[in-house]
């Protein structure tokens, strides 16, 4: 299933934030979105998502005009991953996981044995099975934020927004999340995530936009966009990109000596 | 990249085949026998003695629809039973509508009143009493009242358009029961102080004293009404405890099912408001204890809550007549419960909320 934004200003009526910006996934592919903070990245995201009304231009999922689809197809189609906040309820990882079900549910119904079986499955693939009947809200920033990656991959959509999937997560996790999302792409999802760091792209993105004020200012593959010069142009630092011997790419920000 | 590294504690150790629950399978079995044991306490208290035997005759003439012969079978027939019907009622649809209350607008401080309904709901009865009008009626203009005030409180967050609309909602309950609280004011200081004025006080105290069996049957019909809805969306209601935006994400249409919700939970407060007065603390409480009990997800914390709620309010009303010489009005007693149990909750910090 193909997500696809034509010509889309997205923000509110009164507070526009960003406009012209046109980007499609396709099923396995992986799209990742950086831009300084505040550029509009959640806001473009909630958009795609149907969450905000588009201010112009417009969204389609599967080539259907994202404005018409009732709230539970849209679900169906594409899941997301909001930034990491912290729940009032003290709800188990596994009833939280459970709720990315819902979509696959009656109006009246509960989760069934069978959804029960895919979150655990869902929590087992990020390494966190043991986390299952644990309190959400005693969990790490970390922790939850890998549960509701968990919910996503539950909800089974074709298509994945995730909002700065990796911004809280340890070192550690960081990698399990980017090695989940490299699957889930190689499985035959369209992913399209925001990260601040440059490595997270050069590690999983097969195509990289670069965002400010905004605007999608370059877009393509993460070799051509990413330069020093248009990281420099964006974030305002001096940056190497180095190829390491590993076939890994990385971008290495040069400190100023005093 | 490398290999996977086990956020959890235990990794993947565990079953594949348990339902996922963790609460203990004795508590729902405990709160009904608890809820039982509270009616029967209440039916024995008091200054007539009543034996089992008497009680089973009183059932039996209940059931054949005699009518009751012996003093006992009077006093639990007419006042007794009518009476703590009524707490069990009250209790369960004020608990019940504070735990949906809670979820829906994700805050520990939320009570059933939260949208105006306990202050719109007394504006209609104190109306009711100021115009000399029989109890039936009060009962009514309590109820319509109560409805009024959500609904227009509703109706002002509609038109509140690009704010939270949850905010706007509490906001705006605040700001309509307080101006329904300016005009049981004016109406209490307009009314005669020596026949109206106490009713309304009364009235506004909260109590189940002087319920009788026609009120009982009066506030069932729309409890149960209430009831269903809340049954039936009992998952979604989960997943709009997470807020707006991720329940649409997880594809619920937020503004439909809460509007629904809301409605469903006002029907039910308002219906037994119109016949017990303003009883406070046992929406805003017992749903934080059934919560450390049975934990958040309302499949489960509903039934909880409306079972403690019950046994709760039967408790309390027993109380309240066999504390003193005179009757204290319950809304008195479930306060000077309720609050320095809140107090508690606040000390004990941790979110409050578990």
């Amino acid at each position: 299933m193909r997500l696809e934004a034509h010509d889309l200003a997205f923000g509110y009526p009164e507070h526009p934030v960003g406009r012209n910006v046109s980007l499609s996934v396709q099923p396995g592919e992986v799209l990742c979105l950086l831009g300084p903070n505040g550029c509009g990245k959640t806001t473009l995201f909630k958009t795609l998502l149907g969450l905000l009304p588009a201010q112009g231009g417009h969204v389609e999922l599967g080539g259907d005009a994202l404005a018409t689809l009732p709230r539970r197809e849209i679900a169906r189609r594409i899941a997301y991953v909001p930034q990491a906040q912290s729940g009032v309820f003290p709800y188990t990882a596994l009833d939280l996981v459970l709720m990315g079900r819902t979509a696959h549910r009656g109006m009246f119904a509960g989760p069934k044995r069978e959804d029960r079986s895919i979150a655990r499955h869902a929590l087992v693939d990020l390494g966190i099975g043991g986390l299952a009947e644990r309190d959400v809200t005693r969990l790490s920033g970390g922790q939850r934020q890998l549960v509701i990656v968990a919910r996503a991959i539950a909800q089974a959509a074709p298509l994945i927004v995730m909002d700065e999937p990796t911004a809280s997560l340890d070192f550690g996790n960081q990698v399990v999340v980017l090695t989940e999302i490299k699957r889930l792409a190689e499985l035959g999802a369209g992913i399209v995530l925001s990260t601040h760091d440059p490595d997270h792209a050069f590690a999983v993105a097969h195509r990289v936009a670069l965002m400010r004020d905004g605007a999608i200012v370059a877009s393509g593959v993460p070799s051509e966009v990413l330069t020093a010069d248009r990281l420099k142009a964006v974030y305002g630092v001096q940056v190497t990109i180095e190829r390491l011997t590993t076939g890994q790419t990385v971008c290495v920000p040069c400190m100023a000596r005093r | 990249m490398g290999g996977r590294k086990p956020a959890g504690n235990s990794g993947a150790a565990m079953s594949e085949d348990d339902s996922g629950f963790t609460v203990a399978p004795w508590i729902m079995p405990t709160l009904v026998v608890a809820v039982v044991l509270a009616a029967l306490i209440g039916l024995t208290a008091g200054a007539y003695p009543v034996t089992a035997d008497g009680m089973m005759r009183a059932l039996g003439k209940l059931l054949t629809g005699a009518a009751p012969q012996t003093p006992e079978e009077r006093v639990l027939l007419s006042i007794r039973g009518p009476r703590v019907s009524a707490g069990l009622i009250v209790g369960a649809a004020l608990a019940g509508a504070g735990v949906v209350y809670q979820g829906l607008f994700r805050n520990p401080l939320v009570s059933p009143d939260v949208l105006g309904v306990s202050a719109g709901a007394g504006l209609g009865a104190v109306v009711g009493i100021f115009l000399s009008l029989p109890v039936l009626a009060i009962q009514a203009f309590a109820f319509a009242g109560g409805l009024a005030t959500v609904a227009l409180v509703y109706a002002i967050a509609a038109a509140v358009q690009g704010r939270d609309p949850t905010l706007v909602l509490v906001l705006g309950g605040v700001v309509v029961g307080s101006l329904a609280g300016a005009a049981i004011s004016l109406l209490k200081i307009l009314a005669d102080p020596y026949d109206q004025l106490p009713a309304i006080t009364f009235w506004l105290l909260g109590s189940i004293a002087s319920t009788r069996a026609s009120d009982v049957w009066s506030a069932l019909p729309a409890v149960v009404i209430g009831l269903v809805p809340l049954v039936l969306l009992r998952w979604r209601i989960n997943v709009l405890s997470l807020g707006d935006e991720e329940a649409r994400s997880l594809g619920v249409e937020a503004g439909r099912v809460r509007a629904v919700v809301i409605m469903a939970a006002t029907l039910i407060t308002a219906s037994v408001v119109a016949i017990s007065g303003v009883i406070g603390w046992v929406g805003l409480v017992i749903p934080h204890i059934a919560r450390m009990l049975v934990g958040p997800n309302f499949e489960r914390l509903l039934p909880a809550a409306m079972l403690m709620g019950a046994a709760y309010l039967v408790l309390v009303d027993t109380l309240a007549r066999s504390l003193g010489r005179i009757e204290v009005p319950i809304g008195i007693l479930t306060a000077v419960v309720g609050a320095p149990f809140f107090l508690w909750l606040l000390w004990r910090g941790r979110h409050g909320w578990s």
